[in-house]
Parts: C-alpha cells; structure tokens; sequence
C-alpha cells in the first residue's frame, strides 16, 4: 500500500458516508442507540488521537515538550481562544522548550 | 413589518454563515502544514481537502500516518472513517431542509455536510434560512479551507524540521480544538477520558494505529448500554 492508496480509499469512505446519510430511510436516526454511538465514537476517537499525539514515540510512551504545550492548549480553550491561535502558541511552547533545554 | 423580520433574519444567517466559515477556513493553515509534516506532498493534503473535506478525519488520517507510517495505513483509513461516520447522521439531518432537485444538487450538498454547515442550518428556526445557512457556510468553508491547506502545506514544506518547530504538539493541540465543544455533557467527559487511557495503556503493545481503534470501544460500550447519561457537567 502507498500512501496515495491510503488516501484514495480513506476519501472514498469519508465521501461514501455523507451520501449515505442522505440515502438511507430517515427513520434510523430516530432510533436513539445509533445516534448516541456515532456521537459518542467521535469524542473518543479524539480524545484518543490526543493521548497518541502528545505521549507516543513509535510504541513508546514519553513525558515531553508536547505535554506542558497541551496543558497551555487546554487552558486557552476553556478562556475561549481561537482555534488557530491555541495550535500556533501550542507549536511555540513545545518549540520553546526544546530550543532551551 | 413581516418583509423586514424575514430581511433581518436573513441578514443574520448570512452573517453568522460567513464568520463561521472564515474562522473555520482558517484551521485548513494548520491541516497543510502537519499533512506535509506526517510525510504528504502538497498534492496529497490539497486532494484530501477537496475530496475528503471533512476536517477531523483528515487531521486523523494524517495523524496515524504521522506515527505509523505507511504500515499503519490500514488504521488511518479505519480511523478517518469511523470519525466520518458523524456526516451520516448529519445527512440524515439535513436531508429534508436542503435535498430538493437532482442527483448533482444532492452529491454536492452531501460534500459539503460537515460539522459546521449542520451546526449553522440546524440553528435557524426556518427552513429557508437553514437552507441558506447550509449552502453559504459550507461554500465559504469549502472554497477557504482548500486555499488556506494549500498555503499550510507550503509553509510546512519550507519549515523542515517541523518537531523543532513544535508542529507535533501543534497536532495535540488540534484535536483537543475539535474535541472540546464535544465535551459538554459528563458522559462525553468520562468516555474522552476512557479512551484515552485505553489509548496510552495500549500504545506499547499494538502496532501504532491500532490503540485508537481500540480505545473507539468504549464509545460502542458506553453508547450501548448508555452509561454515565444521568449526571451532567454542568
């Protein structure tokens, strides 16, 4: 597999799945048990994709600049700071700390 | 009097339609320069903007490759897709309010259904302001997100070493910026916080990619039996 395959086929999922939401009968979204997964799926495919990205090195688990970097992002979330500026100070706090330690 | 209520409403989903799009069009800087940082050329992250365009589960899709390469290609498909799963319900929202006229129509409001052209249609309190809201916010959204990726991957392309500029930590930080308006109610807290146990514990014996997937079990666990629903988080 190369990685313009990975990216051929993970796109035509992702496309294939906003028509069939507008293919499939409506009355399957009533229905509370699938719609409380699809939501709930998504927290913790993210909140996992966090836990990867700040602690993981290939299969190991590291304490690094990532972390401190990722405790400011949460901080600035929670006073309602723009997406755009918590990523760039976040890359500046990891960037910082690397560059002086 | 009626007329100018309607000029005004319709004034409004414009306006919010269009700052909801330029601020989410922004996130596409960041979604370019960590794509090339995962190892895509900009051809690759300007394919997966136009045809993917589904922000979480590109930024999944470049995340997983980031950690596991090629060989993990098998998860970052998996995870891009799971995560993509929400436009199914989506779709199913928004089909009544804007799917009206033929296949094209139908495929291109299908391509643009995404977290935010819902969020702004389904804020609206009647069908054509919805429908408004739909199209403005997801064309706004489409055609910025493309221009912004591309100007990412560009600048990624020229920064290099992107671990010495923090792009990785920058990466943590853009899937907590998805995460956190998701965490409203205690059920979603206790499931992020599960899953992302289950992730770290995980991650030293499975091959990288796989203890995302893994950790997606909780949500299927906890969504089921629809545990941790009575206390909210105020």
């Amino acid at each position: 597999m190369t990685t313009w395959h990975v990216i051929l086929i993970a796109s035509a999922a992702t496309l294939a799945l906003k028509v069939g939401g507008y293919l499939v009968p409506a009355g399957l979204l009533e229905r509370e048990r699938p719609a409380r997964i699809a939501d709930l799926l998504t927290v913790a495919l993210l909140a996992a994709l966090i836990a990867v990205q700040t602690l993981g090195a290939g299969q190991a688990i590291v304490f690094d600049a990532r972390v401190p970097a990722l405790v400011v992002a949460a901080a600035l979330y929670a006073l309602r700071v723009p997406f755009l500026v918590v990523v760039i100070v976040a890359a500046l706090v990891a960037a910082g700390i690397r560059a002086f330690t | 009097m009626e007329e100018r209520e309607t000029a005004v409403r319709r004034s409004g989903v414009l306006r919010d339609s269009v700052g909801v799009g330029l601020a989410t069009a922004a996130y596409g800087i960041s979604f370019g320069a960590l794509a090339v940082a995962a190892g895509l050329d900009v051809w690759q992250t300007c394919f997966l903007s136009l045809v993917m365009f589904t922000g979480g589960s590109q930024f999944a899709l470049v995340g997983v490759l980031a950690t596991g390469g090629v060989a993990a290609g098998g998860s970052a498909i998996a995870t891009a897709a799971l995560l993509g799963i929400r436009n199914v319900v989506y779709g199913m929202r928004m089909k009544p309010i804007v799917d009206r006229g033929g296949v094209a129509r139908r495929v291109a409001a299908a391509w643009i259904t995404i977290d935010e052209s819902t969020a702004v249609a389904l804020a609206q309190t009647e069908d054509r302001a919805a429908r408004t809201g739909f199209w403005v916010t997801g064309a706004v959204i489409f055609v910025g997100w493309n221009l912004t990726t591309l100007a990412g991957a560009l600048i990624g392309d020229a920064l290099g070493d992107t671990r010495a500029w923090g792009l990785d930590a920058a990466a943590a930080a853009a899937f907590l910026g998805l995460l956190w308006p998701r965490l409203k109610r205690f059920q979603a807290g206790a499931v992020a916080v599960a899953a992302a146990l289950v992730a770290t514990l995980t991650t030293p014996v499975l091959m990288p990619g796989l203890p995302v997937l893994v950790a997606a079990l909780v949500a299927v666990g906890v969504g089921w039996f629809d545990l941790f629903s009575r206390r909210s988080a105020a």
